[in-house]
């Protein structure tokens, strides 16, 4: 059975100015609607690059890309807007792509629930931590309506215990909601522990250079045996190919 | 569908988001800082300090009078310009002036908020019309708006018109520029989230661009109204006309011409209180609340 792809990219290819370095090189990728996909690479890769020009903050310089839902975009940082509070953070992002006005503020309430927030709603971004500030961001990324969700390494300024928290939380809202997911990570463990597949990308110029299907059940732990042993094998193909820039 | 094998089982899942849950909210607890209240001493501290520095003032000036360092006409005692303010405020003069400059004041300030508001916006986000326009505002803002009195006088009269624009000339260029620095140091994160939430144009300006700038237009509109007040002095002392109705500018300068040092004194005290007034209870407020709303003071 083949399902219809969310994403697919052909082709693509970015440089930043005509004579410029190649960010990304011919990038091909299909996901599918649904899927959990990690993007794994070292510096230089083109990840963010990537999210950006499939978020439509950037264009692609050649190559297409077809999309059949809409997306959206999660920072690394939260990006909730420090004048706002968390709650009137979600209802701008509700009004902004259309939702009824009067069904805002209780839609605001249930997205807040969903992120086990339901107090959250009157705090403003600075009185929360930042594992708090994420899942408000993820709670205003679900609030838009969205079928595919773009996450440019969210977690990555968290600790590690909250981490490892809001990967549970967020493999939780996955399948909850059936979103597609891509998300771009430079931890490799983080993207064995959330991704169905993991795709592993060049750096300077980005290029896929191989991907991993990852079969283990849910609930998965970051600090498992399997887990462990696929990213032990993903970071010996990475630093393999780091050190080809070592001359 | 992702959660393949899990649904039939629906007891682990509900298992596995009371665990989450609970952790959450252990976690929440644990990372969530109740900010203490500042306390009373300091509060109450904070309210008497300038009080006792305007008293430390009035005491050397009178210990000045009492010297006799000066000749009374010169250098009259603070009980001296507080009679001549009495006089004023019985002969009926001190408040209505007061209040008319006040607002005068307010009005051409609002006038000057419209104006300046899609000036700043224009010229903060296109760079082709800032490059244009940029050194001509900051001419205008380096300029004592007072060179504009005599200019008014000769195209308007004695008129409002006038007072207006010099209080316009004083105010517009300030605001503008604040805004536009306050544009500048919006961090282009809060741009992007803006536009992956779907605000483009107006609903950008509206909903990011602006509340994103806001720190630096508010102190743009500070230093507007001051401008704008001291502005409206200047042309109230130069354009005098009974028409233009009484004034503060106008009953400082009846002390000039009178040689009453204690109305001069009086006249000047009163347009101090009146911009120190409005600081206090209008912009002060704001300032503190928005550093609040956004984190960027931490209880002392």
């Amino acid at each position: 059975m083949t399902q219809a792809p969310a994403v697919s990219i052909k082709h693509l290819s970015k440089r930043y100015s005509s004579n410029g370095p190649i960010v990304i090189d011919d990038l091909n990728l299909e996901v599918r609607a649904g899927e959990f996909v990690s993007l794994v690479g070292a510096s230089g890769c083109g990840k963010s690059t990537l999210l950006n020009i499939l978020s439509g903050l950037d264009s692609a310089t050649t190559g297409t890309i077809e999309m059949a839902e809409q997306s959206t975009l999660m920072f690394q940082e939260s990006a909730l807007l420090p004048w706002l509070t968390a709650g009137k953070n979600i209802e701008l992002a509700l009004k902004l792509s259309g939702y009824p006005k009067a069904q805002r503020k209780a839609r605001a309430q249930e997205l807040l629930e969903l992120v086990h927030l339901p107090h959250a709603y009157n705090q403003r971004p600075h009185e929360l931590s930042g594992g708090m500030r994420q899942r408000v961001a993820i709670a205003r990324a679900l609030s838009q309506g969205r079928k595919v969700l773009l996450m440019d390494e969210p977690f990555a300024a968290l600790d590690a215990i909250t981490r490892d928290l809001l990967h549970d939380e967020l493999v939780r809202i996955w399948e909850e909601t059936g979103l597609t997911v891509i998300f771009v990570t430079h931890n490799v463990r983080e993207a064995v522990r959330l991704g169905q597949r993991v795709i592993l990308m060049s750096s300077k110029p980005g290029r896929i250079i191989q991907e991993w299907d990852v079969d283990f059940n849910e609930p998965r732990r970051i600090d498992e045996a399997n887990v462990a042993e696929l990213a032990h094998e993903i970071t010996d193909r990475l630093r393999n190919e780091i050190r080809r820039h070592a001359s | 569908m992702p959660a393949n094998s899990k649904q039939n089982s629906a007891h682990p899942l509900e298992a596995r988001k009371e665990a989450i849950v609970s952790l959450s909210a252990g976690l929440d607890a644990l990372e969530t800082n109740v900010a203490p209240a500042r306390s009373r001493r300091k509060r109450i501290l904070k309210s008497v300090a300038p009080l006792a520095a305007i008293a430390f003032v009035l005491l050397v000036w009178q210990v000045a009078v009492s010297l006799k360092l000066a000749p009374v006409w010169v250098l009259p005692s603070p009980s001296m310009v507080w009679a001549s303010l009495l006089d004023q405020a019985n002969q009926g003069i001190l408040f209505p002036s007061a209040f008319n400059s006040l607002r005068k004041g307010v009005q051409g300030f609002a006038i000057s908020l419209l104006i300046a508001t899609p000036i700043g916006i224009a010229l903060g986000l296109n760079s082709a019309l800032r490059a244009i326009a940029r050194p001509l505002l900051t001419g205008l803002q380096q300029l004592p708006s007072v060179a504009w009195v005599p200019a008014a006088i000769i195209w308007f009269g004695l008129s409002d018109a006038t007072i207006f624009a010099v209080v316009l000339l004083g105010a517009v260029p300030s605001i503008a520029n604040g805004l536009i620095s306050g544009i500048d140091q919006i961090p282009p994160l809060y741009l992007r989230a803006g536009k992956v939430l779907g605000a483009r144009g107006f609903s950008s300006i509206r909903h990011i661009v602006i509340p994103a700038a806001w720190p630096g237009y508010l102190a743009g509109l500070e230093q507007g109204w001051a401008f704008a007040w001291r502005s409206l002095m200047a042309a109230e002392l130069i354009a005098i006309n009974p028409a233009l109705g009484p004034g503060l500018g106008q009953m400082l300068d009846t002390g000039r011409q009178l040689g009453d040092m204690s109305l001069v004194l009086g006249s000047i005290i009163v347009i101090m209180i009146v911009g120190v007034l409005i600081e206090r209870l209008v912009f002060s407020p704001i300032r503190q609340r928005t550093l609040r709303n956004r984190g960027l003071v931490i209880a002392k």
